[in-house]
């Protein structure tokens, strides 16, 4: 076989292969990267606990909902390229909630935060400082804006995912319909 | 806290009707309600402005000039208050359309969640007393504006909307540019700290960042010559939205231009070039209005037109000025959304938007002669209608101002004439003549449904809630004008928001 056959038709180049949950009994192997899928593997959940850290350390430190927010939904996009999703299967079936959902939640989340000081006097968007005392692990200091940002994670989440929702699987069909376009 | 709900509500609405996404009845009591709840209170904080001044909210407990601050005085209070409820009846109409059209079940992950937030993009533009929450505010309202123009949509439409979204991109460029000039000259961007600090920059600076903040607001406001886009976007969207932006995104720049011209650039005289561009606009408009056959480029372009009125107002630059143009806001938010309502009433009963093809409407339905006449009357300015009142209150204010004004009334009153003529024109080519059959709708799979001559009650009462709103408006006109009085002299007289935003010691 000539390097000239192994490469991916142009039309997939970008296109994700096999199924978005990295199934282990994959019929067709011609068109996973292993290595993509492996470090895909790896390095997802290890993404995330990321983005949670930066989600918790952002009132202080470099971080937040925001950046929070984007780096898990880069897991979600790093997966989606290394699985896929098979015959342009939308994402949100195998995810069970709809990425509006989340983007929903997550602005309600963060507009009741803004108002829940409000219902105690304070200024709209004020916050506070809770000090919780964890066995073992000693003293935490909670900023209640923490919520805000919890919103605004959730949101940024959703929108990543209603975005590979929304493009990604509209790559996926349109790379299937220029691919029987050839065949026929 | 109070002044903070007509953003927060409509965003919490927003969020709630995606979460309810499913089901289609939710999303419309949701978004009715809140709307409802906004303006009254709107209602509340117009009342409290007016009574007691302005009503500030510290964001975050910080104050001002350091935090962000929203304030309500009566400008602000009294254009929320009316934004909201011509929303809230461009809402229903939607919704009914909606029902009308794709049926009772169809549920929307984007129309209504957009069509909150973007009512409150405009509550916040109104509100906040910041020029950076100034430029959130206009992101907001144009990142659902370019939603609600795309929606749905065919090549043409694509086409118009990318007009507009490549336009309004370039003003909201420029937009944060002048902020990272005003900051850099002034180090503050809160407005009432500005008003005290922009005063002591040299002259031709503060020439520089007046006319930067003229053309960018002109840009959104369509003031001649920046007008080009919207004659060419706004005809092309569905009916609702057309009469939400028409509505209200242009007097949302309008609005801008008031705040900071009386409160940072305050000038003693009446400003030639503000005199010049009002009539440019004022006849550029209504002779495009004259040349056009599309029922809602007419509309476009009067209201191009009518922005010249208040920019007239405002170029008079005292307190009488002031008020006109606040009236005049008022009345033409009121009038411009009804008038595309009912443009879209008409067009989903002929089939078609050119005026040479319809005919004979006034004997096949009377009710919508009546819904058309009222507010056409109105916008031209005829006795006893609000744009009587709003026109006098204009013209009170330049006819005592020297040469140069009094000759720019003169061409107010030249335009209202003009626009008598074009809503004449539409009246007899539309409403007179032989009755002739709807035409069938050509593209079926768009949102513009015309045509099908199946048209909703509440789509009717909707519009002519709107029409009654302008009415009252007329009847309610001794009061309202005082107000709006009132609004004219703390604009000028700046200290009650000043001594408001900064406390006692803003206010020397």
């Amino acid at each position: 076989m000539s390097a000239e056959d192994t490469r991916v038709p142009w039309p997939r180049w970008d296109s994700p292969t096999e199924d978005w949950m990295l199934p282990g009994d994959c019929p067709v192997t011609s068109e996973r990267t292993l290595l993509l899928e492996l470090a895909a593997r790896i390095l997802f959940p290890a993404v995330l606990v990321f983005s949670l850290y930066l989600l918790l350390v952002g009132h202080y430190g470099p971080g937040g909902g925001f950046s929070g927010g984007l780096v898990a939904g880069l897991a979600f996009v790093l997966r989606h390229i290394a699985g896929g999703s098979s015959e342009g299967a939308e994402i949100g079936a195998r995810i069970r909630v709809r990425p509006p959902v989340v983007v929903g939640v997550g602005l309600c989340v963060a507009v009741v935060t803004a108002l829940v000081p409000a219902a105690f006097g304070a200024p709209v968007l004020s916050s506070t400082k809770v000090s919780v005392h964890v066995p073992l692990l000693g003293e935490f200091e909670i900023v209640s804006s923490l919520a805000l940002d919890v919103g605004v994670y959730l949101l940024i989440v959703g929108v990543v995912l209603d975005l590979l929702r929304s493009l990604g699987s509209g790559i996926e069909r349109d790379a299937l319909d220029a691919e029987s376009e050839a065949a026929s | 806290m109070l002044p903070a709900l007509p953003v927060l509500l409509p965003l919490l609405g927003a969020g709630a009707t995606v979460v309810v996404g499913r089901w289609a009845w939710a999303q419309r009591v949701i978004g009715v309600t809140v709307l409802a709840a906004v303006s009254v209170v709107a209602a509340v904080l117009l009342v409290m402005a007016d009574r007691g001044g302005p009503v500030v909210a510290e964001i975050g407990g910080w104050a001002a000039p350091v935090g962000i601050v929203l304030v309500a005085d009566r400008l602000s209070a009294l254009l929320l208050l009316i934004s909201t409820v011509v929303t809230l009846a461009v809402l229903v109409y939607a919704i009914d359309q909606r029902i009308a059209d794709y049926g009772r079940r169809t549920a929307s992950t984007t129309f209504h969640p957009i069509f909150l937030v973007l009512s409150a993009g405009v509550s916040l533009a109104y509100l906040t007393g910041d020029l950076f929450s100034l430029f959130v505010a206009f992101e907001i309202m144009l990142a659902a504006s370019y939603v609600l123009i795309t929606r749905r949509t065919d090549a043409r439409r694509i086409r118009s909307g990318m007009t507009y979204v490549i336009i309004s991109l370039t003003s909201s460029l420029l937009f944060l540019t002048t902020v990272a000039l005003v900051y850099a000259a002034t180090g503050t961007v809160n407005l009432a700290d500005l008003a005290e600090r922009v005063a002591a920059l040299p002259t031709g600076l503060q020439t520089v960042l007046a006319l930067l903040v003229l053309v960018t607001f002109g840009i959104k406001a369509a003031i001649v010559p920046l007008h080009f886009w919207l004659p060419d976007s706004y005809p092309n969207a569905p009916a609702p939205v057309t009469a939400l932006f028409a509505g209200l995104l242009t007097k949302v720049g309008i609005y801008a231009l008031l705040r900071t011209r009386t409160l940072i650039f305050p000038e003693g005289h009446p400003s030639v070039l503000l005199l010049v561009l009002a009539s440019v606009t004022m006849i550029v408009g209504v002779l495009g209005a004259l040349a056009q056959n599309d029922l809602n480029r007419i509309l476009s372009f009067l209201l191009v037109s009518h922005i010249g009125f208040m920019i007239f107002g405002l170029a008079v630059t005292d307190a009488a000025g002031a008020g006109g143009t606040a009236l005049y806001v008022v009345h033409h938010i009121t009038v411009q959304a009804t008038l595309f309502l009912v443009s879209g009433l008409i067009t989903r009963r002929t089939g078609t938007v050119s005026i040479d093809a319809m005919g004979g409407l006034a004997k096949r339905a009377p009710l919508l002669a009546v819904l058309f006449a009222i507010p056409a009357l109105t916008l031209a300015g005829v006795p006893p209608t609000s744009g009587f009142v709003a026109k006098l209150a204009l013209l009170q204010a330049g006819a005592g101002d020297g040469v140069a004004t009094s000759v720019v009334a003169g061409i107010v009153i030249l335009a209202s004439l003009l626009t008598l003529y074009a809503v004449v024109r539409v009246w007899v080519r539309v409403f007179w003549g032989e009755p002739r059959e709807p035409l069938p709708d050509n593209d079926p799979d768009d949102d513009l449904v015309v045509g099908t001559a199946r048209t909703a009650t509440p789509m009717y009462v909707a519009t002519a809630a709107l029409v009654a709103v302008s009415l009252t408006i007329a009847a309610a006109a001794g009061p309202l004008s005082a107000v709006t009085t009132r609004a004219g002299d703390d604009l000028v007289a700046r200290t009650p928001y000043l001594g408001a935003v900064l406390g006692q010691e803003g206010a020397r």
